[in-house]
C-alpha cells in the first residue's frame, strides 16, 4: 500500500470516528477511562522530565552567556521562552507519542488480532467510533493541562537549578521570567498542543486498527506508529510555526 | 431460515468461496466441516456480515442482507450472537461487564435489570461466582462459556460459533457442545457451527455441510454421514482409526 492510500484510509477512518456515539452512557465511561489511561497516567513522566529539562535549559543558557554586558535576567527570559515555545508543547508531545502512542497501537492491535473488534462489529457497534473517539477527546482536552503543567515545572526547574548551582541569582531569574510577557505565545503553544494531541490519538489508532497478523505484527505496528507520530509532530510543528509566528 | 445462494468470496487473486448454496433451518443446529483452508471461517464471517461477498446472496427469513435498510441492519445485528474461535472477550472488562456490554449498548434497562439478566445467562451456562473475574483469570472452557453467555444475552435468533471446541479437552468440548445444543432447543435459535471436532459431528449435527476447496462437497445429517460413500467426506471424517472402526461397526449393525 502506498502513502496516498494510507492517507486516504486514515481520513476514511476519521469519518467513521467522528460520528455520534451510539450510547452516551457507554461513551462517558470510556472517556473517563481514557482520561485516566492517556492523561493521568502520563502526569508522572511529564512532571519528572519537565522539571529536569527546565533545569538543563537554564544551566546551559547561563553557561553560554559569558559577557558581563548581558544581564542575568536574560537567563530566565530565554529559559521561559524556550520552555513555553518549544520544550513543553513539542518535546513533551514527542515523549507522549512514545508512551501513549505505543499503548494505543498495542491495545487496539491486540483487540484486532484476538477478534475483539470483529465481536464489536458483529454486535452492530461502530468499532472505530467506540474505540478511537474517547481517545481523541481525552487527549485533546487533557493534554493542554498537561503541557501547562510542563511549562510551570520547567520554569521552576530552571530556578531550582540556578539557585542550587549558584550560576545565577533566583531574583534575576524571576525578573527575567516577568520581562515582556506575550500572551500569544501561550496561544501558539496551545494550538500546537491540540494538533499534536490529535495526532497522538489518531495515528497510533490507525496503525493498531488496521494491523494484520499476530503479536509480532502488533509489535511492529507499535514501532511504526510511534515513528510516524513523531515525524508528523515534527512536520506539523514546522508548519504551525511558519503559519503562526512568521 | 438462512438461505445462501451462489456465494463467492476472494481476497485479491485467491478465491476462497466458489459458489456455495445451502439453507440453515430455524431451530436447528447446523455444522460446517472441512479441512483447514477450505473456507469455513470465511463462509461463517460472510454469513454474519464481517466479509462482503463478491457475488451471491445471503437471505435471512427471505430478505437478502444487502437489501436491509439501516434500521433493519441494526435490528438484524442484535438478532445475531457470535462465539469466536478465541472467545474474543474484552480483556479489560470483567466477566459481568463482558456479558452486560450488549445490554448497555442496545437497551435502556436499569443497572439492576441488566445485572439480573447477566446473572441469569451466566447461571444458564453454569458459570456462577465468576462475575468479577477477568478473562485472563479463566480457563479456556470458562472463557467459551462466557462467550456463549454474551452471545445469548440479547435473546438472539441466530447463533454462530467458530470452532467452539478448539483448544478444549474432550470432556469440556462435550460440555460446550451440549450447552449449545440445549440453548438452541430451548430458545429455538438457528445455530451454525464451524468445527473440526468429529465428536460434535456425531453428537449435535442435525445438518452437516462439508466444504472442500471453497465449494460445497457434501450436505446431509449426522445419520447420513455414516452411510455416505462420498470419498472426500469419508477420508476427512474417518481419518482416525477410532472413527473408522465406529463407522464399520455402525454399517455392520445396519446390515
Amino acid at each position: 500500500m502506498n502513502y496516498i492510500e494510507h492517507i486516504g484510509k486514515y481520513f476514511m477512518m476519521l469519518a467513521q470516528v467522528f460520528k455520534k456515539p451510539q450510547k452516551g452512557r457507554v461513551f462517558y465511561e470510556a472517556l473517563m477511562k481514557e482520561i485516566e489511561e492517556l492523561g493521568l497516567k502520563s502526569l508522572g513522566i511529564v512532571m519528572f522530565i519537565s522539571f529536569f529539562i527546565g533545569g538543563v535549559i537554564a544551566l546551559q543558557t547561563a553557561l553560554n552567556l559569558e559577557s558581563p554586558f548581558i544581564p542575568d535576567s536574560l537567563i530566565g527570559f530565554a529559559a521561559k521562552r524556550s520552555i513555553i515555545l518549544e520544550f513543553a508543547p513539542t518535546f513533551c508531545s514527542i515523549i507522549l507519542a512514545g508512551k501513549v502512542g505505543s499503548y494505543i497501537t498495542s491495545s487496539i492491535g491486540a483487540m484486532r488480532v484476538t477478534e475483539q473488534i470483529d465481536a464489536l462489529e458483529v454486535m452492530g457497534i461502530n468499532s472505530l467510533n467506540y474505540l478511537v473517539l474517547p481517545k481523541v477527546i481525552a487527549t485533546v482536552f487533557f493534554y493542554p493541562f498537561l503541557i501547562i503543567l510542563a511549562m510551570i515545572l520547567g520554569i521552576f526547574g530552571g530556578w531550582v537549578a540556578g539557585v542550587l548551582s549558584g550560576l545565577f541569582a533566583g531574583v534575576d531569574y524571576i525578573d527575567g521570567i516577568q520581562t515582556t510577557f506575550n500572551p500569544f505565545l501561550i496561544t501558539y503553544a496551545m494550538i500546537k498542543t491540540l494538533v499534536f494531541a490529535f495526532l497522538i490519538a489518531t495515528v497510533p489508532s490507525y496503525h493498531g486498527y488496521y494491523v494484520k497478523g499476530g503479536s509480532i505484527a502488533v509489535g511492529k505496528a507499535s514501532t511504526q506508529a510511534v515513528v510516524w507520530t513523531i515525524i508528523l509532530i515534527v512536520i506539523a510543528n514546522y508548519v504551525l510555526t511558519q503559519m503562526l509566528l512568521t | 431460515m438462512i438461505e445462501v445462494k451462489e456465494l463467492h468470496k476472494g481476497f485479491g487473486d485467491v478465491k476462497v468461496l466458489k459458489g456455495i448454496s445451502t439453507t440453515f433451518q430455524p431451530g436447528k443446529t447446523s455444522l460446517i466441516i472441512g479441512q483447514s483452508g477450505s473456507g469455513k471461517t470465511v463462509f461463517l464471517k460472510s454469513l454474519i456480515g464481517l466479509h462482503i461477498p463478491e457475488a451471491g446472496t445471503i437471505s435471512f427469513n427471505g430478505k437478502a442482507n444487502t437489501e436491509f435498510t439501516n434500521l433493519e441492519k441494526r435490528q438484524w445485528r442484535q438478532e445475531i450472537g457470535m462465539v469466536f474461535q478465541g472467545s474474543a472477550l474484552f480483556d479489560s472488562q470483567t466477566v459481568e461487564e463482558n456479558v452486560m456490554f450488549p445490554l448497555k449498548m442496545f437497551t435502556n434497562q436499569s443497572q439492576s435489570e441488566m445485572l439480573d439478566r447477566v446473572n441469569f445467562v451466566l447461571k444458564r451456562v453454569n458459570l456462577e461466582n465468576s462475575n468479577k473475574k477477568f478473562p485472563a483469570e479463566l480457563s479456556g472452557g470458562m472463557q467459551k462459556r462466557v462467550a456463549i453467555a454474551r452471545a445469548i444475552v440479547m435473546n438472539p435468533k441466530y447463533l454462530f460459533c467458530d470452532e467452539p471446541n478448539s483448544g478444549l479437552d474432550p470432556q469440556t468440548a462435550i460440555v460446550i457442545d451440549n450447552l449449545i445444543q440445549e440453548i438452541t432447543d430451548e430458545y429455538n435459535i438457528t445455530t451454525v457451527i464451524n468445527t473440526h471436532d468429529m465428536n460434535s459431528v456425531m453428537e449435535i449435527g442435525e445438518k452437516i455441510l462439508f466444504l472442500k476447496d471453497g465449494r460445497k462437497a457434501w450436505e446431509g445429517s449426522s445419520g447420513e454421514i455414516f452411510k455416505t460413500d462420498n470419498e472426500a467426506v469419508v477420508s476427512f471424517v474417518y481419518s482416525s482409526n477410532l472413527f473408522k472402526k465406529v463407522r464399520e461397526a455402525y454399517l455392520n449393525e445396519k446390515k
